[in-house]
């Protein structure tokens, strides 16, 4: 079977599965690649709806290319769409950035999770994106401060898929796990996913994995089509979360955020 | 652009015989770290005031690092000119070997690792039993650490006997020795290096010709339309297709198909489709049973325990199960065949037919605690018309014209306490009110579908059974059906309540003292028990359950038969029967 087939199978199956799973399901939108991935793939487990709300985070620092990109399609695709803000004065990322990440995004999150009650986050982790992820579940239960105890997850065999804790504790879903950055490219160019424009290069500049304005660098690329940014990823030996800028502060300052509950 | 998936290699073996090590060297010697991580782990090993740790590339987590052990799975990208490869690095550590089985259940190939100065240990023949166990038969042997017994070709020799049909490698992760290029410390070795071993294996091939598997994993009501979901597991399904429904044996047509694994369908006609159901064509059924023999690994935090109630999870399919007994316990525990027994009959497949349909988890507690595959089960042809076929007029299109709801009222009562004389009166005021009806009374069951059976306990079962079975038929046919039986026991009328639907089944006690009912005796069936000339006579000489939780209770001692039907009647009408 092709490959771009047998990841979107799996990603289907893993939505399905949470949908029937989980009462109160939503999903984590941030409009890039990732969920925008996600989304699509929803539709076709759906059949053309999303049948759960999505929540999009903002943090006051967000690209203005995302919120046009989320706006457009929220309304094109009939979305349910919740947006979280926790604003907290003053807070930037010179008070440190994983100070900020943590209070703008990761306490933004537990909060509207706590108001709505939800019994699960879709969300679009990728094992390759950093070694913590590489440890990650597709079915992943948080205590209920909504904290990783990342030594004792439980197993989990390729199906079926361990969501025994459906209902018991608040889980995590990672439909994406098993995909890869290239991947992300190559299947969106085959189904033509709508992308914010800020991934395709102009004047020799690129984003290629977006966050917020201060601590999101772009970088060096003339890639400018979906099959050009997936040949570059091919090649590059730089890592994605290397131009977020939050993650080089400490050895484990990422592995922290994401132990508190962060993506 | 096509691309092939890529292969799945998970790296074994006992505890710290260097398999995050053998991972990090393979990335650096091949040039797939990422820019900058070598610098990356050389500060965090500086921290730390340890020399450089190749392990730190997969060891992610702070608690990893810090103890230089690996705790949790972790899979990560890798490709050789060749093609490409997920490697998935697993933790030796005899506390986490639920990580380990998480890892190596997604695998196609396996990497043994075994430290040359320790030889095999514990660890290393548990993972090896786990991977026959897995499926996994692409296993080759790295025989690490050679460094340490300088290169010594005799321990390597005696180490690699015990894996006579492996290719077994001398390697040394830490130094780089036949990683990616041949080593010059071992000349007396001829065999490949790692990497080219690597390129050996081979990707797991598509399932062909086998039969279909369709579990139901969910249905949905979108834009009108009944859409069935599921992930085809094997097999291939068309337009037009007969489809059997397992364990239920419902049979339907398909209409549409969307999607290509993961697919929704729908079907030509109604029937009733729940989540579990396991979709076969029609003549090429999976098992269904409620017992069969498996391969169990058992990860639970208790020991394996016989008659311990667990949850069994087989593709869509969950039902309450307990281990009935165990044949054979193998490696320390962990490794068992066992009989399994389910509380009401699945449908699965054995392991070697069709391995999605043939492997389960158990789950205690909400934690996954063993997991396992089927050896041993009977197909049976199911395929002669024993089906329940759907018919083109629908129970609601009866009902519809009928004006009333087919219904079972149920009479039970001693010998003589009024039953008959109830029903038959009760059936000509329905049919006088223009309803369908018709009575099945114990005498006349007799003359025919039972006339094969007794009085024993097992034939009063039997002809209970056959008599709800018709009952259950007439309903679905839209009638009033009126039921004059003794029927003496709870469990055989629980059992005919259990065949129709809630509502649809009436128990009417027909309440009558004993003397009563002796006294009226017209048949002198009490007396001729009473003489002992008749054995096994309900109220006499075999016993009589009177309804717990009936619908109606009627009392013909102070009641009349007329006011009796009336009461019935009022019921029926009360809860829109009729």
């Amino acid at each position: 079977m092709n490959h771009l087939d047998s990841l979107e199978d799996q990603s289907i199956f893993i939505l399905r599965e949470a949908f029937y799973k989980i009462e109160r399901l939503a999903m984590l939108w941030s409009a890039g690649k990732d969920s925008q991935t996600i989304l699509w793939l929803a539709r076709k487990a759906f059949f053309g709806h999303v049948p759960f709300p999505v929540v999009f985070m903002e943090t006051g620092f967000d690209m203005p290319d995302l919120i046009a990109l989320r706006d457009r399609i929220a309304k094109e695709w009939n979305l349910n769409l919740i947006i979280a803000r926790k604003d907290v004065a003053g807070m930037n990322p010179s008070k440190g950035r994983v100070v900020c990440c943590s209070a703008l995004l990761k306490d933004n999150l537990k909060q509207a999770v706590a108001r709505h009650n939800f019994g699960g986050l879709i969300v679009g982790v990728r094992r390759d994106e950093d070694p913590t992820r590489a440890k990650e579940r597709y079915f992943s239960p948080r205590d209920k401060h909504m904290e990783w105890n990342i030594a004792d997850q439980p197993p989990e065999r390729r199906e079926p898929i361990n969501t025994d804790l459906a209902g018991i504790t608040h889980l995590r879903v990672h439909p994406l796990l098993h995909w890869t950055e290239p991947d992300i490219w190559e299947y969106a160019e085959r189904e033509q996913i709508p992308m914010a424009p800020l991934y395709f290069a102009r004047n020799g500049k690129r984003h290629r994995s977006l966050g917020c304005v201060p601590c999101t660098a772009a970088i060096e690329s003339n890639a400018d089509t979906y099959a050009k940014i997936r040949d570059e990823l091919r090649a590059t030996k730089k890592s994605e979360r290397s131009v977020r800028a939050q993650d080089q502060e400490s050895e484990d300052a990422f592995e922290k955020l994401r132990r508190d509950g962060y993506m | 652009m096509i691309t092939d998936a890529p292969l799945r290699i998970v790296i074994v073996g006992h505890v710290d015989h260097g398999k995050s090590t053998f991972v990090g060297r393979l990335f650096h010697d091949t040039g797939s770290l990422p820019e900058g991580k070598f610098e990356q782990i050389k500060a965090a090993c500086d921290r730390r005031g340890v020399p450089f740790e190749w392990a730190f590339l997969t060891d992610g987590l702070q608690a990893e690092r810090d103890q230089n052990v690996t705790l949790d799975t972790a899979h990560i990208c890798f490709r050789t000119p060749r093609r490409r490869y997920v490697i998935i690095d697993a933790p030796g550590h005899k506390e986490f070997l639920k990580n380990m089985v998480t890892g190596a259940a997604s695998a196609e190939a396996a990497l043994l690792l075994i430290d040359a100065t320790e030889g095999v240990q514990e660890q290393t023949r548990q993972h090896a039993n786990l991977l026959q166990w897995l499926g996994i038969k692409q296993v080759v042997v790295l025989v690490n650490k050679m460094d340490r017994c300088l290169f010594n070709a005799d321990i390597f020799r005696r180490i690699a006997t015990e894996y006579p049909k492996n290719l077994v490698i001398p390697i040394s992760a830490k130094t780089g020795d036949n990683i990616a290029s041949k080593s010059a410390n071992m000349p007396w070795d001829t065999g490949p290096t790692a990497l080219e071993a690597l390129d050996t294996f081979k990707a797991a091939e598509e399932p062909a010709n086998l039969p279909l598997r369709l579990p139901v994993q969910d249905i949905y009501r979108f834009d009108n339309r009944r859409i069935i979901a599921g992930r085809i597991e094997s097999g291939t399904l068309r337009v037009g297709d007969r489809i059997l429904f397992s364990p239920r044996d419902k049979l339907g047509t398909v209409k549409t198909i969307e999607g290509r694994q993961s697919v929704g369908i729908t079907l030509s006609e109604q029937i009733f489709v729940e989540r579990g159901q396991i979709i076969s064509h029609e003549y090429d059924a999976p098992i269904v049973a409620d017992a069969f023999g498996v391969k169990l690994f058992w990860l639970g935090r208790q020991n394996l325990e016989v008659g311990r109630r667990l949850k069994l999870k087989l593709v869509t399919q969950e039902i309450e199960c307990h281990i009935e007994s165990v044949e054979k316990v193998v490696d320390d525990s962990a490794l068992a065949d066992v009989t399994i027994r389910t509380k009401r009959p699945i449908a699965f497949d054995t392991y070697d037919r069709v391995a999605a349909t043939g492997r389960f988890v158990l789950v205690d507690q909400h934690q996954i605690c063993g997991g396992g595959v089927i050896m041993k089960g009977e197909y049976h042809d199911r395929s002669q018309n024993i089906f329940w076929t759907e018919t083109e007029v629908s129970r609601a299109d009866r009902e519809r014209r009928n004006k009333h709801k087919g219904t079972v009222v149920w009479l039970t009562g001693l010998s003589a306490s009024g039953k008959s004389t109830i029903a038959t009166a009760l059936e000509r005021e329905l049919f006088a009110m223009g309803m369908h009806t018709y009575v099945l009374d114990g005498d006349n069951i007799r003359h025919g579908l039972s006339a094969n059976l007794g009085f024993s306990p097992e034939d009063r079962t039997e002809n209970i059974r056959r008599v709800g079975e018709v009952a259950r038929l007439f309903c679905d046919a839209g009638l009033v059906v009126v039921t004059a039986f003794i029927s003496p026991y709870r469990d055989d009328r629980q059992l005919a309540r259990s065949r129709v639907d809630e509502g649809d089944f009436v128990e009417v006690y027909v309440n009558a003292p004993l003397a009563v009912c002796e006294q009226r005796d017209k048949k002198g069936l009490y007396k001729q028990a009473r003489a002992g000339k008749l054995t096994e006579f309900t109220g006499v000489s075999a016993p009589y359950e009177a309804p717990e939780k009936p619908e109606i209770v009627v009392n013909t001692e102070q009641h009349t038969p007329a006011e009796c039907v009336e009461q019935i009647l009022r019921y029926l009408k009360d809860n829109g029967r009729i």
